[in-house]
């Protein structure tokens, strides 16, 4: 595992707020995380899990309130990020320089995520669940501090699942902070199970 | 520095295998071998006008990547994770810019000597007409970003994007087409000064343009 340059990383967002299209998304929404910290955010579709992704990454701008995080942030959504053209270890390596990773770094991501045997395929041949696992692997290799993963087991075989997990339970291990949006109720121990309602809102 | 030359590798890259690079160089060569056929034989009149019939075959081979340059990157998420990453927009922007010199100005530039010996323009000429579009090609490799991000995703781009280039594109074209007359005066002169202008400008409208567009 790396070594973290301090301050350990952290992440508050205080009685946010957002709205998006005429609408509010996220109300009164107030989260604490401290390094080591798993966060499960749950709700139906449409609640505002995305959202509050993209807000913690720094894409999206508060109505109200405010988002303080420190330390380097990695984002895996539905959008994969890879270019189509290039071979999954090429397309990864693009990212991979330009957080500065190491080989070794990538080639543990691409192992950790079982991808060795994929990194020679172009990336629009790839599955569902083996673009997913491509985009993990995006995350695994920048070596940020928060990982802000949206819907991560879509598409996802149990083994991949398990891979997962394990990635995501060592990286809180080793000092990190995971936001994980999900659907489904959390696979593994999480510091905090936060679930979203219809008026986005924490319930 | 090492990341900002890496994006622009990227885009070149994107250009040589997304057909980014030779579809401006096949339009622009197809208007310099098809003038002839329109004109009919006539070496003083091709000579006279062919340069200025190349500026505008450069005007509108500039809108051809354009659909090509902010659309995928958006959707692909690429946009979204430089942004993550601290890159502010006008940087994103300024090495998508620097790539289509590479990408789309360079190529035309060589281009620009087989059109020339196509329409049969004489040397004297040649020379005025390569440093012109030299001056002009980085402006107009900034308004391909700049428009391509003001059009990213809207129906009808490429129309639209006519639209946008021809009134910013006018100043170039008189000076450029201006410096080819027997007496060009200042032209290149003002040339240099629009396209620098024009140039200096694009990142900032182009990074404005990704910013609104990220939803």
């Amino acid at each position: 595992m790396s070594l973290r340059q301090a301050p350990l990383p952290s992440l508050n967002l205080d009685n946010v707020a957002v709205m998006r299209g005429n609408r509010m998304v996220l109300r009164g929404l107030s989260i604490a995380a401290r390094s080591g910290d798993i966060i499960w955010i749950r709700g139906f579709n449409g609640c505002g899990k995305s959202t509050l992704l993209r807000l913690v990454a720094g894409l999206l701008a508060v109505t109200s309130g405010a988002v303080h995080a420190e330390g380097r942030i990695a984002l895996a959504d539905e959008n994969l990020a890879l270019d189509a053209n290039m071979t999954v270890e090429a397309a990864l390596r693009f990212w991979a320089d330009m957080d500065g990773a190491s080989t070794n770094v990538r080639d543990a991501a691409l192992m950790d995520m079982d991808l060795q045997d994929l990194a020679i395929i172009p990336v629009r041949f790839l599955s569902t669940g083996q673009r997913k696992r491509a985009s993990i692997a995006r995350v695994l290799a920048s070596q940020a501090d928060i990982w802000l993963m949206d819907e991560p087991y879509n598409g996802l075989d149990s083994a991949s699942c398990a891979r997962l997990d394990h990635a995501m339970l060592a990286h809180a291990a080793s000092g990190g902070i995971v936001l994980v949006a999900a659907h489904q109720p959390p696979s593994i121990n999480v510091a905090h199970s936060l679930l979203l309602d219809t008026q986005g809102t924490a319930a | 520095m090492r990341a900002f030359v890496a994006l622009v590798a990227r885009e070149v890259r994107l250009a040589w295998t997304g057909g980014g690079l030779w579809l401006p160089v096949v339009f622009y060569l197809a208007v310099a071998t098809l003038f002839p056929f329109v004109t009919g034989p006539d070496k003083a009149l091709l000579a006279r006008t062919g340069g200025g019939i190349l500026w505008i075959a450069a005007l509108l081979a500039t809108l051809l990547p354009i659909e090509r340059l902010i659309l995928p990157d958006r959707q692909s998420g690429v946009l979204d994770q430089l942004a993550l990453r601290g890159w502010s927009d006008e940087l994103v922007a300024t090495a998508k810019i620097a790539g289509q010199i590479v990408a789309f100005a360079l190529p035309l530039l060589l281009a620009t000597i087989v059109g020339a010996a196509l329409i049969g323009l004489p040397e004297a000429q040649l020379g005025t007409l390569l440093l012109g579009l030299a001056l002009a090609l980085p402006a107009l490799s900034g308004l391909s970003v700049m428009i391509a991000a003001l059009t990213a995703g809207l129906n009808g781009a490429s129309a639209l994007g006519g639209l946008l280039l021809v009134p910013i594109t006018i100043p170039l074209l008189i000076f450029g087409a201006g410096a080819l007359a027997e007496d060009p005066g200042n032209a290149m002169q003002l040339l240099a000064a629009t396209s620098l202008a024009i140039t200096a400008l694009s990142p900032f409208a182009a990074g404005a343009a990704l910013r609104a567009g990220r939803i």
